[in-house]
């Protein structure tokens, strides 16, 4: 009964999305208010029906009902109860569930501040939210229906994938998704501008705020997949340009362009037929990733079981999708005319390399991805691209936008003070230099780690520069420097946050990729090795049993100069349903670096195979992530980007200004206030 | 400037950063792609030592042997036609099994194809589609489909 309830709810949301995408967009056409306003009611019920479906799916999961086929091949009832939560979109039906939903709020969200949006404006964004959502609703309940039943009932599941019961990949799905699917508001938003054909500054500000609430998700989202995978997998790396790993990562590229030429289109009036070119491109490739992702067409811990016809379905949707909206784009683009201008050289221009770099860099991404793909259809060869491909392209584009990163924040608008900026830039310089001879003295080597390094000490430099020049540090009182951070705005305080991660993040990459040691041995309890200074011990293996799997477990002692510094105790797990072996790596990190112990088969004489790695600065990949997510989030609080909801912002700002002393005093300087992020 | 030179300098720019990246992008693929044969394929031509190539197949039954020091591994891959004899050093994945798909990257050297990566299936009713493709192109898949 529940499974059909839920059934049900996916067909009323699906009628509703065809109201949602019809009656709107021809009420925004002939003016007619009644029907514009038919979009609010409608988004919100499309929201309370497929929530009552994906609360179906999960209480069929909860009581492990595998009558419905969904739960009975993807659970089992010996499973923690979290998994069983988070099973629900563990598999392509569910996680489909929960695509449709996440988009189903965001259309809501929209709805609720868009409050003073223009109504045809808002009428058409959400009769394109509509579509969407119609699209994936009809591919949900054509191809990939959650709620079919079985008879007879099975006695019980055949289980969730063993690698995906972690608390680290649980929630990697939601988070991508609502990086994903938060794409699609910057879409709409683009598609609408195109029909009415007007972009304004006022357009771009209610874009900004949902670009950046998706880059943020799709950021966290991304890192914790990169997480799962460095700590779940065994191998101690942490990327590995895998097509499906990629297929997120170029939706995340083409979100931090839209977040950057958007700030260009909203303050100078400018690139603006870019930025919509933009949030159509991004969108598409969050669609084209879940495309590859579902077709079968990847071999990856990603991929679905592969049905052609969903991929088709998919293929076309995409295909009408971008087809549609690029073929708009070429109609209408053209009368989109920019009003604001400026010199090459100035934050406009370093934005605008920014952005040629960011797409550039997507660009090899994408034919990296693809042309396995495309030399198979065309000629049956089978090639693989991997890591050196990336590393010996994508990194070189990247390389200048880093450089750029600490410069452009010091740039004026419209025309910028080359030598100024220069000069402005000394402590970057500085640290730049600093961090290069030190490296050469301490490490020597190799190079390309030295130079990343010294880049990412570059872009903390310039982030420290651009903050200083703010608050005027050392050249005012320390007391007005002080006041001055507080009346700095929560966007340029965001900014500077998430380039200094990103610095950060890089270091850790890079260190990670040159300065790995890694050792592989087979140990017998009691033996001992040696890997990058420290003395590893295997104290004891134990075998015992976890909720739904049996585990050997070791105890490994580490010792550095006679000093005890950790007990690490690494897993091998092998789950009963599935037969399926899993690695559960031990690490523990000093911040600086990680020592990871990770346990494999035993041997034949005795003993058991270890995998020992010391990775220098790993740490620093999820701080600089967790800094960047920060950035974003702490930049979309800003009072300046919930215009969409001015009562709200007024509400919370008007009782706020008392209590901010130095908020009269920004009249007078209105070059600071003007050229925040 | 006028607005006509600012264009014609971002244009100038775009396609400048455009070609830079082509000119990466060839180069980085002159080296860097990998070519997948099946067993059958192996067998019928030549490869020079610092080729790096994919091969993948099903692992043999029985063709499992642990060499001594517990870390070097020697089994075949076979296509159910022909079998490529590969010798691995590490630690297998998890999901390395007699039987089941695989996919061995490395160099084929004296006969032997020394891998220095194996990647195995990640759950137990997948197949990785080379795999699959590579037993079809050799008549013997049994399956319906590739999952």
């Amino acid at each position: 009964m529940i499974a059909e309830i839920g059934h049900f709810a996916l067909i009323l949301a699906l009628a509703l999305a065809v109201v949602q995408s019809t009656l709107p967009l021809i009420g925004a056409w002939r003016n007619n208010a009644a029907w514009m306003a038919i979009s609010r009611p409608a988004v919100t019920g499309q929201f309370v029906f497929i929530s009552i479906a994906f609360a179906c799916l999960m209480y069929a999961y909860v009581v492990s009902d595998f009558s419905v086929a969904n739960v009975f091949e993807n659970s089992h009832s010996a499973k923690p109860l979290l998994y069983k939560f988070t099973g629900v979109w563990g598999n392509h039906e569910g996680s489909m569930v929960l695509w449709v939903w996440i988009l189903a709020l965001y259309g809501m969200a929209v709805a609720a501040f868009g409050g003073n949006l223009p109504p045809a404006l808002r009428a058409r964004v959400l009769a394109i939210q509509g579509l969407i959502g119609l699209g994936f609703l009809v591919f949900l309940l054509a191809t990939s229906n959650p709620f079919l039943r079985l008879d007879p009932v099975p006695l019980n599941g055949r289980d969730l994938n063993p690698l995906l019961q972690d608390p680290g990949l649980a929630f990697h799905p939601p988070l991508l998704y609502f990086g994903y699917v938060g794409l699609s508001v910057a879409f709409s938003f683009a598609v609408a501008a195109l029909i009415e054909g007007k972009v304004d500054p006022a357009w771009a500000r209610w874009v900004r705020p949902w670009s950046l609430l998706s880059w943020s998700a799709l950021t966290g989202g991304i890192v914790l997949g990169s997480w799962w995978a460095y700590y779940e997998l065994g191998w101690g790396g942490f990327w590995f340009w895998d097509p499906v790993e990629n297929a997120s990562f170029m939706p995340w590229l083409m979100a931090t362009a839209l977040l950057h030429s958007a700030i260009v289109a909203e303050k100078r009036d400018a690139l603006k037929s870019w930025t919509v070119l933009l949030a159509i491109l991004g969108f598409s490739l969050s669609l084209m990733g879940t495309f590859l992702v579902r077709s079968g067409m990847l071999t990856s811990v990603h991929s679905f079981a592969a049905d052609p016809a969903r991929g088709v379905f998919i293929l076309g949707f995409l295909v009408v999708v971008v087809g549609g909206s690029l073929t708009l784009y070429a109609w209408r683009a053209p009368s989109l005319r920019s009003s604001g201008r400026f010199r090459p050289v100035s934050r406009e221009g370093a934005l605008v390399i920014n952005n040629l770099l960011l797409v550039t860099g997507c660009a090899t991404v994408f034919i990296g991805t693809l042309y396995p793909l495309i030399l198979d259809a065309i000629s049956g060869e089978k090639v693989s691209v991997g890591p050196p491909f990336f590393e010996s392209s994508f990194v070189w584009i990247m390389a200048p936008l880093f450089l750029l990163a600490a410069a452009g924040p010091l740039m004026a608008w419209k025309r910028a003070d080359l030598p100024g900026v220069t000069q402005r830039l000394t402590i970057a310089f500085a640290a730049a230099a600093a961090a290069a001879i030190l490296l050469v003295a301490l490490k020597g080597g190799p190079w390309g780690a030295i130079l990343g390094l010294t880049i990412a000490a570059w872009l903390i430099g310039g982030v420290a520069a651009e903050f200083i020049e703010r608050l005027r540090l050392f050249r005012v009182p320390l007391i007005d420097s002080f006041r001055r951070a507080r009346v700095l705005p929560r966007s340029a305080w965001g900014m500077s946050l998430a380039h200094a991660g990103v610095a950060i993040l890089i270091a850790g990459g890079v260190g990670a990729t040159n300065w790995q040691t890694e050792s592989v041995q087979v140990m017998e309890v009691g033996e001992r090795v040696e890997v990058a200074g420290y003395d590893f011990t295997l104290a004891s293996l134990t075998d015992s049993q976890g909720p739904n799997y049996d585990v050997r477990r070791g105890e490994f002692t580490v010792d550095q100069d006679g000093e005890r510094i950790a007990t690490l105790h690494p897993e091998k797990r092998k789950y009963w349903v599935q037969g399926m072996d899993t690695t559960e790596a031990a690490i523990r990190t000093t911040w600086i670096a990680d020592i990871y112990v990770a346990i494999g088969d035993p041997a034949t004489s005795g003993g058991i195979a270890v995998r020992i790695y010391h990775n220098p600065l790993v740490p620093w990949i999820w701080f600089g992530a967790i800094i960047m997510v920060a950035g974003g989030l702490i930049s979309l609080s800003d009072r300046r980007h919930r215009v969409g909801a001015p009562s709200r912002a007024r509400r919370k700002s008007t009782p706020a200004q008392p209590t901010e002393p130095a908020q009269p005093a920004q009249p007078a300087q209105p070059a600071e206030s003007r050229s925040d992020t | 400037m006028k607005r006509k030179q600012r264009r014609l300098l971002f244009v100038g720019l775009g396609m400048a950063a455009l070609g830079i990246a082509a000119a990466l992008i060839l180069f980085a693929f002159d080296d860097n792609l990998v070519f997948f044969f099946s067993p059958t394929e192996v067998q019928a031509r030549e490869f020079s030592p610092d080729q790096r190539v994919r091969i993948g197949g099903l692992v043999e039954e029985g063709s499992v042997v642990r060499d001594s020091d517990g870390l070097t591994f020697r089994f075949n891959i076979t296509d159910l036609s022909e079998i490529v004899a590969v010798s691995y050093t590490g630690v297998l994945p998890d999901l390395f099994d007699e039987g089941q798909g695989v996919v061995a990257e490395g160099h084929m050297r004296g006969g032997t194809f020394q891998a220095v990566e194996i990647l195995a299936k990640h759950d137990e009713n997948y197949m990785p589609r080379e795999v699959a493709d590579a037993l079809k192109a050799s008549g013997q898949w049994q399956g319906d489909e590739a999952e």
